[in-house]
């Protein structure tokens, strides 16, 4: 009987790896021909990056030699593609006019790169990172002395390509549309430590960045555009954006074909004869990038087309980088999602981050960063949908740890261990230690025995254990720890300890204070995320940048949302100063945007309710243009200064409170806060102004002028407390910016002045105000700050930042009335 | 694409995942009310009616967080894969969720 004809369309990782399966079950069964695209033998193509790198040659990275197609007397047409199939026919036709009929086929096209239709792209020196002719015109590029490479994509082959070629001498820098490298593997915070690992291996991460243009010189690549207007120069530009399946010939053919050719659980086609594996099919509509998936697929086939039955049902996916010195893994669902919980573990110590996501008592995904080891353990806990309720615990410290203490009760575990158990690993303290100091010196809280002797002192992470040796030391008179309020449920940390260790250790990002503070949510929550951008941005005027997704929607959109989802407008008046021009306007934009409810405020401003969000920057555009800026009537920062006529006008007036109130507004407006600041100076003690109900009030006397503080007509009513007299108009505004920089540094955020008063007391603000050289120090960090935050909000976005803010993202969806 | 062909649900291509902002949201008008569309930190999207099941607030104008957001007048946390009321609200309430899908990096809002 003679053989059935196999032809194999691809020579890659899929259509090699589907033959040694058939080959394996049936040797004799077929006559194989199969057909590559590339004028090479089967190579592994993952391991690209490593010859990029250096770190291996070719041959290495060889999976099936010449040898291999003789011995199994396959043939092979290397570097010949295949054109056309003829299904009625059986009949495939190659370059060349080659054709080959077939009994059975295999499809194992593989997939294509993305090439991102960018101006320019057709430049010499844009390549893809896929098959060797592109890392071999990477290797030539970085060949070049002082060459430097941009890599569009922070997915995993686009940070290999600039690990590679900054391995090669060259500078890299990566440029990625998303903020979070890798996203599809890694949540915010894995990716912040892994662009922080990739610095220090030199390559270089542009995140949030969108590319507008490859720009040319003479033909070839010397930068890219990104729409912020910047370029950054390259002699090389890498796209590494991604895969599509290569679906043109099984689609020409008549194939089913989705985003990939639509295989059933056999790996067969709509075409029974024609099977197909690897990156090119579509099976339950998934489409895979990787290579495990790959082999399950090629088992299947392999399977199937040996006379077996075997049903490939869809694989769950693991990704590991391959950048030498950064540990990653990624599995499933690592980013939760409806029903899931996270454990999140963060050693800030040694940067290490851990995120495991259990479903219904299984574990269902992990992203492990700095500390893969236990990557396959998880990986395998999730592939055998093992129950882990019993060792949940446990299961975030790993393998050894959990499988150490299964089927133990956890604190019979602790009470089993030996006195010479290492229980902090960072600082080498046992058991035994740590128990006899409980004993010995009488502790009993945790600080305590971090204080004495160290233990958990460090990553923490042995909290737990340290814990639970309290409770078996003391039994009953140990007391969980009671320390002050923290931020929210996401951390332990209180708003002081959060504050402290910013300015401390330096921290200048989001990702970067809660890894330090090992936060226990992978983005926080709508408490903690402002507070912490308020913390940075007091900390690093001028450096950090304000994340408006942390901020709540009336400071994102510098207006106050209302009940019905209209916004109020409220437009700065200085010192409570308008003119018929100002009023004019706002009488205007009433009329032009229909606004339909005009009302003075407590603080001497007019407020327009009722505005469609649309409509803001219109609205601001016009109010603008007759020169009135954001009245901040919306933000934690200082909102209005109410004054009275004083000297000017009044008969008792005894100085020039509306100009100094005037002065104080020019000079302040703008300033973040921990909560929202209202001053007032009136010009006499009569007090017009009602400053000694607001949060720093001025009365002018005779002699000068009174500084009030703390005082409070919201939901508390509250008189303020004097804080100083002073002689001139210079000196009281010098005292309240210098009273006011106080505040911002040591407030927590939503503490208003009067409760922050209370907490560190008056005494304490009078010593550090009216302390020269300490009034001067604050004075000056806030005028510093001061350079960036008096910015007409409102101006900005009329010139156009965050217009997406404001419009929908469509209005070309077309429902059908219900 | 053959795969439409199969599927009872109209799907409308209403944007560019990038064109909403990573832990930020957008709207959608629509004759059937405005439908707000997500994007959390690690990349993905949802779509929830614009409404909270407690009072109406525009949920789109809340601070997204995880899976979650929260509802800019009175603060409820909604699930965002379920548009569930969270925490203290709990069971109190829910959101319908709009029919999403990505394919190929752009957002499709689906009607059956």
């Amino acid at each position: 009987m003679s053989k059935e004809r196999l032809v194999v369309v691809g020579n890659g990782m899929a259509g090699c790896r589907a033959v040694q399966e058939i080959l394996k079950r049936d040797p004799g069964r077929y006559e194989i021909t199969i057909f590559g695209a590339e004028p090479r033998v089967n190579y592994d193509r993952i391991m690209l990056s490593p010859v990029l790198a250096g770190e291996k040659a070719f041959a290495d990275i060889v999976i099936n030699d010449e040898a291999w197609y003789r011995d199994n007397a396959i043939t092979l047409h290397a570097g010949r593609a295949v054109q056309a199939i003829d299904r009625e026919a059986r009949v495939v036709r190659a370059e060349g006019g080659l054709e080959i009929g077939y009994d059975r086929m295999i499809l194992a096209t593989g997939s294509d790169p993305i090439r991102l239709p960018l101006p320019g792209s057709d430049l010499s020196g844009v390549v893809t990172f896929r098959d060797l002719d592109d890392v071999d015109a990477m290797i030539a590029a970085s060949a070049q002395p002082g060459a430097r490479a941009v890599v569009i994509g922070g997915g995993l082959l686009g940070i290999e390509a600039a690990y590679g070629l900054v391995r090669r001498g060259m500078a890299a820098t990566v440029v990625h549309l998303v903020d979070v490298l890798m996203e599809r593997q890694l949540d915010a915070s894995a990716g912040f430590l892994l662009a922080s690992a990739l610095a220090d291996k030199g390559v270089a991460t542009e995140l949030g960045a969108v590319s507008e243009e490859i720009v040319g010189e003479e033909g070839r690549v010397a930068g890219l555009k990104l729409k912020d207007g910047r370029t950054l120069p390259c002699d090389l530009l890498v796209m590494a954006v991604g895969i599509r399946p290569n679906t043109a010939l099984g689609k020409a053919a008549g194939l089913e074909v989705g985003r990939g050719i639509v295989v059933d659980d056999a790996m067969r086609t709509s075409d029974p004869r024609i099977s197909a594996v690897g990156e090119c099919v579509e099976h339950r509509g998934q489409c895979y990038g990787l290579v495990a998936p790959i082999w399950e697929m090629c088992k299947t086939l392999g399977a199937d087309m040996t006379g077996g039955s075997a049903a490939y049902e869809g694989s769950v996916l693991s990704t590991r980088l391959k950048v030498s010195g950064v540990d990653v893994f990624s599995a499933g669902k690592f980013s939760g999602g409806e029903g899931c919980e996270d454990i999140v573990f963060r050693d800030a110590g040694r940067g290490v981050y851990k995120r495991v996501v259990i479903e219904d008592g299984k574990v269902a995904g992990a992203v492990l960063f700095g500390d893969a080891a236990d990557g396959a353990w998880y990986f395998d806990l999730m592939r055998q949908a093992a129950q882990v309720t019993d060792i949940r615990e446990t299961l975030i410290f790993g393998q050894t740890v959990t499988e150490g203490l299964r089927g133990l009760d956890p604190s019979a575990a602790v009470a089993a261990l030996g006195d010479d158990a290492e229980v902090c690993g960072c600082n080498g303290v046992c058991k035994g230690a740590i128990t006899e100091a409980i004993a010995g010196q009488g502790l009993s809280t945790l600080d305590d025995v971090r204080a004495v002797t160290k233990a958990s002192a460090s990553c923490g992470s042995c909290t737990p254990l340290v814990e639970k040796l309290l409770a078996l030391t003391l039994g009953d008179g140990f007391k969980a720890q009671t320390g002050p309020k923290p931020v929210c449920s996401c951390t332990t940390h209180g708003h002081e300890v959060a504050r402290k260790r910013i300015v401390a250790e330096g921290l200048k990002s989001m990702p970067a204070v809660m890894q330090a503070l090992e936060w226990s949510t992978p983005d926080g929550c709508a408490s903690c995320r402002p507070a912490l951008n308020y913390y940075l941005l007091c900390a690093w005027p001028g450096e950090y940048q304000d994340d408006k997704q942390s901020r709540f929607i009336n400071e994102r959109v510098h207006a106050n949302i209302q009940k019905d989802g209209t916004y109020s407008v409220v437009p700065r008046m200085w010192g409570g100063m308008t003119t018929a021009a100002e009023l004019r306007a706002i009488a205007d934009v009433v009329d032009k945007f229909e606004i339909p409810t005009v009302k003075v405020t407590g603080g001497q401003r007019i407020d327009l309710l009722g505005v469609k969000k649309d409509d803001l920057p219109a609205v601001w555009a016009d109010l603008n243009a007759a020169g009135m800026v954001s009245g901040h009537a919306y933000a934690k920062g200082l909102r209005t200064v109410k004054t009275c006529v004083g000297s000017d006008w009044c008969r008792f007036g005894t100085q020039d409170s509306t100009g100094l109130g005037m002065r104080l507004e020019k000079f302040m407006w703008g300033a973040w806060t921990p909560a929202k600041v209202k001053l007032a100076v009136s010009g006499c003690p009569r007090n017009c102004a009602e400053a000694t109900c607001k949060d720093i009030g001025v009365i002018c006397v005779d002699s000068g002028y009174e500084i009030h503080v703390g005082g409070a007509a919201g939901l508390h009513i509250q008189g303020t407390e004097v804080l100083t007299k002073v002689a001139t108009e210079e000196e009281a505004i010098w005292t309240i910016c210098a009273l006011t920089q106080l505040y911002r540094e040591q407030g927590f955020y939503l503490e208003r002045i009067y409760k922050w008063m209370a907490r560190v007391g008056l005494d304490a603000i009078k010593a550090a105000v009216l302390d020269p050289e300490t009034r001067k120090a604050l004075y000056d960090r806030f005028a510093y700050s001061q350079r960036f935050f008096r910015l007409d909000p409102w101006a900005e976005r009329v010139a156009g930042r965050h217009t997406d803010e404001f419009n929908p993202l469509s209005r070309r969806m077309e429902f059908a009335p219900a | 694409m053959n795969a439409l062909v199969k599927d009872p649900m109209v799907w409308t291509d209403v944007g560019a995942v990038t064109d909403v902002p990573l832990r930020g949201a957008r709207r959608v008008p629509t004759p059937a009310g405005v439908v707000a569309i997500f994007r959390t930190g690690d990349g993905r999207v949802f779509a929830l009616k614009d409404a909270c099941p407690h009072k109406g607030g525009p949920l789109s104008q809340g601070i997204v967080h995880g899976h979650a957001v929260t509802c800019p007048l009175h603060a409820w946390n909604i699930d965002l894969a379920s548009g569930q009321a969270m925490g203290a609200d709990r069971g109190k309430g829910c959101t319908p969720v709009v029919p999403l899908e990505v394919r190929e990096g752009r957002i499709l809002l689906g009607r059956t």
